[in-house]
């Protein structure tokens, strides 16, 4: 092995060419760590796979005259079912990059080990700000939306309208406690007042306890710091006990279109969250997510246009660099520009935050929508600078302050 | 006093879905010995046989105007589901029988993996709405103290309904008596005649139906979801250990009073609602190890 390395080394020296590709194990491997079975199926999971299988093939399916190959498997949103998974796949597989990672503890526990084994991590599916502040890595990226560009787009719209006491209903964990810290903040730097919070059980089914507790709290909003299958839930049973019809509001911190299409539009109308992507955006994003449905049956999610992109800039990287070497990929990243049909203009900062405009979204009305699949309408615009955690606030040891 | 006694109605209401199901397991394990693990499985197929029959059977069959509609749902779906159940005993557990408790569980545990696999290969996972609850159930009752939701509502009786005439039916009736001397002593009982393998088949049949009546009730309130059993199926293990193994009341006043702890939890210390069920549980059966309705 160590022979081949030096000839290899020799060769490139000789030929005098980053072109001459180090690509380890002849083949780029990429990972996709998802919930193939749980509550964030639907935002990630199959899709995710498939989004990254069809970035290869429009990538032209090899890098540096290598093939590129996908590799996916299921967390069950367990960090150490996720752990071991990392582990075998670097140690043994020869995994060059892991993508998509939804659930926050997840995605902390595989970015400590796949950065300490010189592997990168470009998380889609998490939220968690943490990725980018105390359990920041040199080779961790967080790349679609975190819990402080929900609460950032999120909140000010509603405050301004008036609703200035609010209750949070946050899941009990690592995300949860972060988007309800993050909203909180925003609250109170917004002019307004947390009266209250619950944390429930993640996952939990039965949400009218605290929902009644909500209500009972004298509380102008009811905020869901929750995700997936919870956030559907609640709001169905907020609907069923007329929460959130009358002078209290009901916000969902962080809710994906597959939520809005589960929850049906009669009940979701009027529903303003923050995004990255819809796959009504553009004629770009139109096309994409055509070809996606055709694949899957169903139209995309955000962090499913955001592994197709992770894919394409981390391919894109790869050539440039001439290596799939972590370090020197992660180098190349941070000085590029990324444009694809997910994002424009992005960069990447030294956090690992990756910088792009968000977007508010409003759940349409039942007559608004023409089609099965036509759930939002964008209403504004948030400025990358405005959306994300600004660097002077970063707890991140990577950041000079 | 208010707020306990609001959370404590939400906690009955929860109470019901428990004991409802606790019940089919109490039944199956009473009368067959069986420690049935497909039964959230089954809970699950029941609230996907409401969903299928109003929005896909019609379109199926060549008949797309033709919708299955709750009240039907809650006749056909328990039916449905039996009729799968009975089958699912004819052909396999029926073979486990004198063996050892962990085979029944096993392959209950298998067929309740295999159910979820297959429903989460058509079905979002994120759950899809029921969107059948019939008019008259929409809106809230006024309970005196609260608001409640006129579905929760005729939910929680109904259950209620259904869970004591099943406990009537086994302890009060002659039909009753056959089926727990059956169990007690299958050779006297068919040396007077009855055919108690038909029986064994008609009394698990019974108890998935009863899970599945319970899925269907479920679909309104909750997503349709594959993984709903799974969520659930934990915590009615936990009831029907509290209770006591094949105990049929036990496993409905404790179905109903675990609810209620469960929903006061909420409003003193929420993250311990999860927990809760299992901490009595463990409780108990350091006390009393046959569950507090059960026989040593």
């Amino acid at each position: 092995m160590k022979k081949t390395i030096a000839a290899l080394m020799t060769a490139a020296a000789l030929t005098g060419g980053a072109a001459q590709a180090q690509i380890s194990g002849d083949e780029v491997k990429i990972g996709v760590l998802t919930d193939m079975s749980g509550v964030y199926n639907a935002i990630a999971g199959q899709g995710s796979r498939v989004a990254a299988l069809m970035a290869v093939e429009d990538f032209g399916g090899k890098v540096l005259d290598k093939p590129i190959r996908i590799v996916s498997a299921d967390h069950q949103n367990k960090p150490d079912v996720a752990s071991s998974t990392a582990r075998e796949w670097i140690d043994e597989d020869g995994v060059d990059m892991i993508t998509d990672m939804v659930t926050s503890s997840v995605g902390i526990a595989v970015q400590k080990i796949a950065s300490a084994k010189g592997v990168i991590t470009i998380n889609t599916g998490a939220g968690s700000t943490a990725l980018t502040n105390e359990e920041c890595t040199p080779l961790g990226i967080h790349y679609a939306y975190d819990t402080y560009a929900l609460a950032a787009g999120a909140v000010k719209p509603v405050i301004a309208a008036g609703g200035d006491k609010w209750y949070f209903i946050t899941a009990d964990y690592v995300f949860g406690h972060s988007l309800e810290k993050n909203g909180a903040e925003m609250v109170k730097a917004s002019g307004g007042e947390v009266v209250g919070s619950v944390r429930h059980p993640f996952p939990s089914t039965d949400f009218s306890s605290y929902l009644l507790q909500a209500q009972g709290s004298g509380a102008d909003v009811i905020a869901l710091a929750n995700a997936g299958q919870d956030t559907t839930n609640a709001v169905r049973q907020a609907g069923e006990f007329g929460i959130g019809r009358g002078d209290q509001q009901l916000v969902g911190l962080l809710v994906f279109s597959s939520d809005v299409k589960s929850l049906g539009l009669k009940t979701a109308q009027g529903l303003q969250f923050v995004d990255s992507w819809y796959w009504d955006m553009n004629d770009e994003t139109r096309a994409w997510a055509k070809r996606f449905e055709e694949r899957t049956g169903s139209k995309p999610t955000s962090v499913h246009a955001a592994n197709y992109s992770v894919v394409t800039q981390y391919l894109k990287a790869v050539e440039a660099a001439g290596t799939d070497e972590g370090k020197a990929v992660r180098e190349q990243l941070g000085k590029m520009t990324m444009n694809d049909m997910y994002h424009k203009n992005a960069t990447l900062r030294e956090d690992g935050r990756v910088m792009h405009d968000m977007y508010l979204m409003k759940v349409k009305a039942p007559n608004e929508s023409e089609s099965e699949w036509d759930l939002l309408t964008v209403v504004d615009t948030v400025p990358a600078e405005r959306a994300f955690q600004p660097l002077s606030q970063s707890t991140c040891k990577l950041v000079k302050q | 006093m208010n707020a306990i006694l609001v959370q404590a109605m939400l906690g009955l209401n929860n109470g019901a879905f428990y004991a409802m199901l606790s019940l089919g397991l109490a039944v199956i394990f009473g009368l067959l010995n069986i420690v049935n693990f497909a039964h959230g499985a089954f809970y699950m197929l029941g609230a996907f046989v409401a969903l299928i029959g109003l929005t896909q059977f019609g379109g199926w069959i060549g008949v797309p105007d033709l919708q299955v509609n709750f009240w039907w749902a809650l006749l056909l779906a328990p039916l449905v589901v039996g009729l799968i159940g009975m089958l699912v005993e004819r052909t396999m557990l029926r073979r486990l029988s004198g063996l050892d408790h962990l085979y029944g569980l096993l392959l209950t545990f298998g067929i309740a993996l295999v159910l979820q696999g297959f429903f989460a290969n058509f079905y979002n996972t994120a759950g899809t709405p029921y969107p059948g609850k019939p008019e008259i159930l929409e809106g809230v009752t006024d309970l005196g103290f609260m608001m409640f939701p006129t579905y929760r509502l005729f939910a929680l009786v109904f259950s209620l309904v259904v869970c004591f005439a099943t406990w009537f039916m086994i302890e009060r009736t002659k039909l009753g008596a056959i089926l727990r001397a059956g169990t007690e002593n299958p050779k006297l009982v068919e040396a007077f005649g009855v055919n108690v393998p038909l029986l064994v088949t008609l009394t698990y049949g019974f108890g998935v139906g009863l899970a599945a009546l319970a899925g269907v009730l479920a679909a309104p309130i909750y997503s349709v979801s594959p993984l709903m059993g799974a969520d659930m199926i934990i915590v009615v293990f936990a009831v029907v250990v509290i209770g006591g193994m094949g105990s049929i009341m036990g496993s409905i006043v404790t179905g109903l009073s675990l609810g209620m702890i469960e929903g006061i939890t909420k409003v003193v210390y929420a993250p311990a609602s999860s927990t809760v069920v299992f901490l009595i549980m463990a409780v108990v059966l350091l006390m009393r190890p046959a569950g507090l309705f059960g026989r040593e």
